[in-house]
């Protein structure tokens, strides 16, 4: 009989217990996607499940493995993100990180977690928020407005062409793309940690979406932290579609602008000038 | 007297041996005592299968376990999709290539424990060392500290899109046999509904008996996974690799599955032991998108087989892989994985049957005794699992396998009914990338009707279990 009492406190202990390891403690933070509010109490738990490995358990991309990866994962504590349908300089989207997590990114360690729920990923975005104050101090950014892409026609591809030579992004990306410009040895992201330019060559995906509206925004928003810039203020709309053009020209892939290109190219490659210093591009 | 067995499918515990060759003794008496044929049945196989993890995985992508598991070895819906890519996270870093040239792929697995067996009503001589002293019903009770068998498992990508297996394991007495090895070619003409893989492995089975969360002598393997009628010839079981090839698939987020595999008909034995038949194994799963419960997932399964029922002999001694004669069996059913929240379903049924002149053990050329016909039986299970965190599941399950059909009418229709009863922690004291440790513990009991004595009694036989699970 003397150990009855002993019981039920070692089962309320326990219940107790088990209660607390499951609770989530924590933040109010939300996240909106679509219809879905994600929460950062549920995110916390699954931050803990995924992702504190190389993002940290508080967020600063100085998870365990972090020494390992390059390039080095996410400081969430900066809130500066790349792949954004807001300005540069803004805070992104809930659906922006949402996506980016849906999405990976091939050229880093970074996986898709596609097979989390949707709501998952919502209430990881939630939980993510909480590591920066800015996600309550500043004003969150706007999406850009993306114009319906122009028609592809071999001059706005050409223009696009001349807009690679004029916008300096041969410098970095090199003139036939390949990550070897002469810039492309001396770049680093906002840690002062070397960082690669894009490759065209190698055909993967890009790392903000496979779309060619996923590329305009990426001109038109830049990518936050790293050397690539927003070229907003510097081309019109119509001219970075033509960008855009010009620029799946470059991966070894089968789209129609490649197709395009290399129709025109067999006949008229003489009068192509080369891209690079002195160069015009066109 | 320390008793050792080598199986062929699995690492093996002395536990495992215990209960198994009790009730075996038990069942063999049985037949033997009722004068009949084919009138008693085994209570489960004689498998015992490891499950296994690679944190070898985890090594290369720096991922901690829980990216993948729910509770390590049991893979989570983003596991599932790494392993149905071929082991690969799909970006650019699958290839070789990009791994340090220091870097081996390799895990072992073992679990150092202290264990508890028992029988009940075990045919014991009357008195020891007296073999016509007669039979009395004693419990038998084992315990002490063990090993498990060891896992060497290495996994990668030979190539971006080319994967392999390859799974040497022993069992505690450190005997090896191959428990899997194949290799795959992943996302065939860029399509990842279109993967095929050859050599020996798992079959493509929603609950895996290789990476579950049970490890004790009487609940480290399903019962209705190994359940054979008692003198039926046929030596398959669901939860045993089996050499084939296989056709598989999935959606972008591997939430709708598909698996065709035509499989040599030797329950994964090397050598072709039987003869040059085939069997065949369809499974198909979908899960859909359930908010914050999770992922929940349901899969039907079918497997239809053929075994020969008598060898070509020289000298009397049959020839291997002459077997010829061949009856049919099959497995079919309905298995799921449902989420609710922390809480995880794993619900399991199965219809299966062997051919009369299997279940009889009469060769095809012979004539079958009056009224004898097909072995039927049903099973089914549901395991559950609390995941309190991630380093840190509850797990329990409920066992059941019914004979519907004795082959011998004359048979009492529940000899050698099962019920099985599994509870367990699994605490994970470290959880990161580069190795696993889990403190197991674990309580299992097996309730099957028919002993050496009287067909309408009930054996118990359980496992008491606590071992380091451990992982690098």
């Amino acid at each position: 009989m003397r150990l009855h009492p002993r019981l039920v406190a070692f089962v309320s202990g326990l219940g107790v217990l088990l209660s607390t390891m499951g609770a989530t403690a924590g933040s109010t933070q939300e996240s909106h996607v679509g219809s879905l509010t994600g929460h950062a109490a549920a995110g916390k738990k699954l931050y803990r499940r995924y992702c504190v490995g190389c993002h940290g358990p508080d967020g600063d991309g100085a998870g365990e493995n972090a020494q390992w990866i390059d390039p080095k994962p996410r400081d969430f504590t900066l809130a500066v993100f790349k792949c954004r349908s807001t300005p540069t300089g803004t805070l992104p989207t809930d659906e922006d990180l949402f996506n980016a997590m849906t999405r990976g990114f091939v050229t880093t360690n970074m996986p898709q977690w596609l097979p989390l729920t949707r709501q998952n990923r919502a209430d990881l975005v939630a939980y993510i928020k909480t590591f920066s104050p800015k996600w309550k101090t500043l004003k969150l950014g706007t999406p850009i407005s993306i114009p319906p892409e122009s028609r592809l026609t071999i001059e706005s591809v050409l223009h696009g062409r001349e807009l690679y030579q004029k916008m300096d992004c041969w410098k970095c990306h090199g003139a036939q793309g390949h990550a070897d410009g002469p810039s492309a040895a001396t770049l680093t992201d906002n840690k002062d940690l070397p960082i690669r330019p894009y490759d065209f060559a190698t055909g993967s995906r890009f790392m903000c979406g496979v779309t060619n509206r996923d590329l305009y925004k990426v001109f038109m928003t830049g990518l936050d932290g790293t050397p690539m810039p927003s070229f907003a203020d510097n081309i019109k709309p119509a001219e970075a579609w033509d960008l855009v053009h010009f620029l799946r020209t470059m991966q070894p892939l089968s789209t129609p602008e490649a197709a395009l290109w290399k129709a025109w190219v067999a006949s008229h490659a003489a009068e192509l000038k080369p891209i690079g210093p002195g160069g015009s591009g066109r | 007297m320390r008793v050792r067995i080598t199986r062929r499918g699995g690492a093996t515990q002395v536990s495992w041996l215990l209960s198994a060759a009790v009730t075996s003794g038990c069942l063999a008496a049985a037949l033997a005592l009722s004068g009949g044929r084919s009138n008693a049945y085994t209570a489960y196989s004689l498998a015992v299968h490891k499950a296994a993890a690679i944190p070898a995985f985890a090594r290369k992508y720096g991922l901690p376990c829980s990216a993948c598991h729910t509770a390590w070895p049991e893979l989570n819906a983003f596991g599932q999709r790494f392993r149905d890519n071929g082991y690969q996270l799909m970006n650019d870093r699958d290839s070789p290539i990009w791994q340090n040239p220091s870097y081996i792929p390799v895990t072992f697995r073992m679990t150092p424990n202290l264990h508890r067996e028992s029988a009940t009503k075990q045919p014991v001589d009357a008195v020891p060392g007296d073999s016509i002293s007669g039979l009395v019903a004693r419990t038998i009770t084992q315990s002490g500290f063990d090993l498990s068998g060891m896992d060497l498992w290495t996994a990668g990508t030979l190539y971006k899109n080319i994967s392999f297996v390859l799974l040497p394991s022993s069992d505690n007495t450190g005997a090896f046999h191959f428990e899997a090895a194949f290799v795959r070619f992943d996302n065939l003409f860029s399509n990842r509904w279109v993967n095929f893989k050859v050599g020996k492995f798992e079959l493509d089975n929603l609950v895996s008996e290789k990476r579950f969360l049970f490890l004790s002598g009487n609940g480290g393997a399903y019962q209705s996974y190994h359940f054979l009628p008692a003198g039926d010839l046929n030596d398959f079981g669901l939860g045993d690799n089996q050499i084939g090839a296989e056709l598989s698939g999935h959606s972008e987020n591997s939430y709708t599955r598909y698996g065709v595999a035509v499989l040599s008909s030797t329950d994964g034995e090397v050598n072709l032991p039987t003869n040059q038949s085939y069997d065949a194994y369809v499974t198909l799963s979908h899960a859909v998108d359930a908010g914050a419960l999770g992922v929940e997932r349901l899969g039907a399964y079918a497997y239809l087989g053929r075994r020969p029922t008598y060898f070509q002999t020289s000298g009397g001694v049959p020839i291997p892989g002459t077997g010829t004669g061949n009856k049919t069996f099959y497995r079919i059913g309905l298995s799921g994985d449902f989420f609710f929240g922390d809480f995880e379903l794993l619900p399991f049924v199965m219809h299966a049957s062997d051919n009369a002149y299997l279940a009889t053990a009469t060769a095809a050329n012979a004539t079958l005794p009056p009224g004898v016909r097909d072995a039927r039986w049903n099973s089914g299970f549901v395991e559950a699992h609390y995941y309190v965190n991630p380093q840190f599941v509850l797990t329990g399950r409920w066992e059941t396998v019914r004979m519907s059909q004795q082959a011998d009418p004359a048979t009492p229709s529940d000899l050698g009914n099962i019920d099985a009863y599994s509870g367990g922690v699994r605490w994970y004291p470290i959880m990161f990338s580069r190795a696993g440790l889990s403190w197991h513990t674990e309580v299992s009991a097996v309730r099957t009707r028919g002993s050496a004595f009287s067909p309408t009694d009930n054996v118990w036989t359980s496992s008491l279990f606590s071992g380091l699970d451990f992982d690098f």
